[in-house]
């Protein structure tokens, strides 16, 4: 890399030149509460190592004190920018042990809670991403189109970012009567937004040759590394659980699987993989997510929204695990059964964490304000790692 | 290419490596087969490489504690993007000194996934780079998430009790009362200003 170079023949790599840069733990860019040891010579990281861990909650402790229904709380906390996830995941993996079928309104609405959360996400991580390379005026852009979905799912469920909607068995409250309208309302509002959100940031020039060809992830190295979703198909490998392993309604629904192909030119210098290939894979996903919710209106099945589920909830002996696409990738839980009221052992597995695995080795040889696009770009949520 | 049935891969790797690969487990919800701990290393660097198998994800790697058994269990999940299938394996570890492999050289997704299982259970991953607490503190005493821990009251004097706040607030309020009482009735006895404090 041409950077290496620079370090080699102007700066030197004596340890005199070097310093040590505690980056966090309350950064604005951090993206939560993460501290980053940056070794680096003037602007050139050597490297940083990330330190995490000041949000650990032991979450996976109390699903082992806690009955199985009881822990679906919690869950919400594991992701608070997309509980839905969070929530259907453990959801999944209860059901997957105590095998009960689900019916088809609460699948689908569990499809349309989870697309909307996606969106809202995403809108976050785009919002945040273009702040930390100080594009500061999207950001609001972004936060009102989440407003609005976090009004629309404050209607369908209660609350605006820590669901706890989806129950084992299906989900907590059936659609409201006048919500399908509304719903429609803002897709179609949304729709239009998407464009705008183009013209504001992810074709403007500046900001792609910015990110053009920076933090490039290779596909193996990406699946080496555990990466999933989002960032793993901007580095081209073109899996989503969502239509390879499918779950709940989504068979029924058509999309596309935006992948990575060096969108911001090759002669802007972009490379499949790179940070603007996970910003715009990211803004793509936000049209599909919104074209799953028009299909799950559309299709919208009558019927129970909960299956028939014993009061106390005593899986047999045994284990499952359930893997959902999630906002940041696959999620996994992963649930062992001793035969009594609570868990034996629950496990989330979530994209943050190996997403931060990845940063030490990603980061040698980039300049520090690179590091903030390059965290930026991986949508690494703090909580999320730490549970 | 379709992929293989968790039969059919647990069927070559039987014919690969015999023993060191246990039976399957009874159906129960997900099946999973037992490796010899010791032999971990080379049988996952033949899922890894065997063209037909080509594990190339290391999905999840955890571990689940057996205190009745003296066992410790890590537990992998494998799946391979190539073929869309999915293989479950665990080793058996010691309680007392729980030993492994490090799958770091093959899978860099090892590399945290490891550190956690080491900073919650205490499992010693051999030949791992940077073995070192990710999630607790460096110095944190225990590993948490084993079923026998017990917190070691505090953490460099940070206590991990604390009062019940609302005892205070209602003490706060009987005090407010008591002056409130007092400043009515001047000649008349004042009550004690700050009631006992409840039991618990």
């Amino acid at each position: 890399m041409a950077l290496d170079q620079l370090i080699v023949t102007k700066f030197g790599t004596d340890a005199e030149h070097e310093m040590i840069l505690n980056m966090g733990p309350q950064h604005p860019s951090t993206h939560g509460v993460i501290n980053f040891v940056v070794q680096a010579d003037g602007e050139v990281m050597k490297k940083a190592v990330p330190q995490v861990g000041y949000l650990h909650r032991a979450i996976e402790k109390i699903g082992e004190i806690v009955t199985y229904p009881g822990f679906m709380p919690y869950t919400d906390r594991i992701d608070y920018l997309a509980a839905m996830f969070a929530n259907e995941g453990y959801a999944l993996a209860v059901e997957k042990l105590l095998g009960l079928q689900v019916p088809p309104r609460a699948q689908y609405l569990r499809a349309i809670s989870c697309e909307l959360n996606r969106i809202a996400s995403h809108l976050i991580s785009l919002g945040t991403m273009a702040m930390d390379i100080g594009a500061v005026t999207p950001f609001p852009y972004a936060l009102r189109e989440r407003e609005s979905i976090n009004d629309l799912l404050e209607a369908l469920c209660g609350a605006r970012l820590t669901y706890n909607y989806h129950r084992i068995g299906g989900v907590a409250f059936d659609m409201p009567e006048d919500w399908m309208p509304l719903c429609r309302k803002w897709l179609d509002h949304f729709e239009k937004i998407l464009n705008e959100w183009d013209r504001l940031i992810s074709f403007n020039e500046i900001f792609v040759e910015r990110l053009a060809g920076m933090g490039t992830i290779p596909a193996e190295m990406a699946v080496n590394y555990g990466l999933v979703g989002p960032n793993l198909r901007a580095s081209g490998v073109d899996f989503d659980l969502r239509r390879d392993e499918p779950y709940g309604a989504y068979p029924d629904f058509k999309f596309m699987i935006p992948i990575g192909t060096a969108y911001a030119g090759k002669h802007r210098g972009g490379q499949v993989g790179d940070c603007y290939d996970r910003f715009y894979c990211r803004v793509l996903e936000c049209r599909e997510s919104l074209l799953i919710v028009r299909q799950a209106l559309d299709k919208f099945p009558d019927g129970e929204f909960m299956a028939k589920v014993p009061r106390k909830i005593k899986p047999e002996v045994g284990e499952a695990q359930s893997r959902i696409e999630a906002a940041r990738g696959e999620m996994a839980y992963y649930v062992v059964s001793d035969g009594g009221e609570r868990a034996y052992r629950v496990r989330a597995r979530t994209g943050s964490f190996l997403a931060m695995g990845i940063i030490e080795d990603l980061s040698r040889g980039l300049m520090i304000a690179d590091l903030v696009a390059l965290i930026a770009s991986l949508d690494v949520v703090a909580p999320e790692i730490d549970r | 290419m379709p992929g293989l049935t968790f039969e059919q891969i647990h069927q070559r790797l039987v014919e690969k490596f015999g023993d060191a690969v246990g039976p399957l487990s009874p159906p129960k919800k997900d099946p999973f087969c037992v490796f010899a701990a010791p032999r971990l290393g080379e049988i996952c660097r033949f899922l890894k490489d065997d063209p037909a198998l080509y594990f190339d994800f290391l999905e999840d790697l955890t571990a689940t504690d057996h205190p009745k058994e003296n066992l410790i269990r890590v537990v992998y999940h494998f799946y391979s993007y190539r073929h869309r299938h999915l293989f479950i394996a665990k080793v058996e570890l010691d309680r007392k000194d729980p030993q492994v492999d490090s799958l770091e050289p093959l899978w860099k997704a090892a590399n945290w996934m490891e550190r956690e299982v080491f900073d919650l259970f205490g499992v010693t991953f051999r030949g791992h780079s940077d073995l070192r607490r990710i999630l607790m503190p460096d110095d944190w005493v225990g590993n948490p998430l084993r079923k026998d821990y017990t917190e070691s009251g505090g953490y460099r004097g940070i206590s991990n009790v604390r009062d019940n706040p609302l005892d205070l607030y209602l003490n706060m309020d009987r005090q407010v009362r008591a002056e409130q009482a007092a400043a009515q009735s001047p000649e008349a006895a004042a009550p004690p200003a700050v009631a006992p404090k409840a039991e618990g």
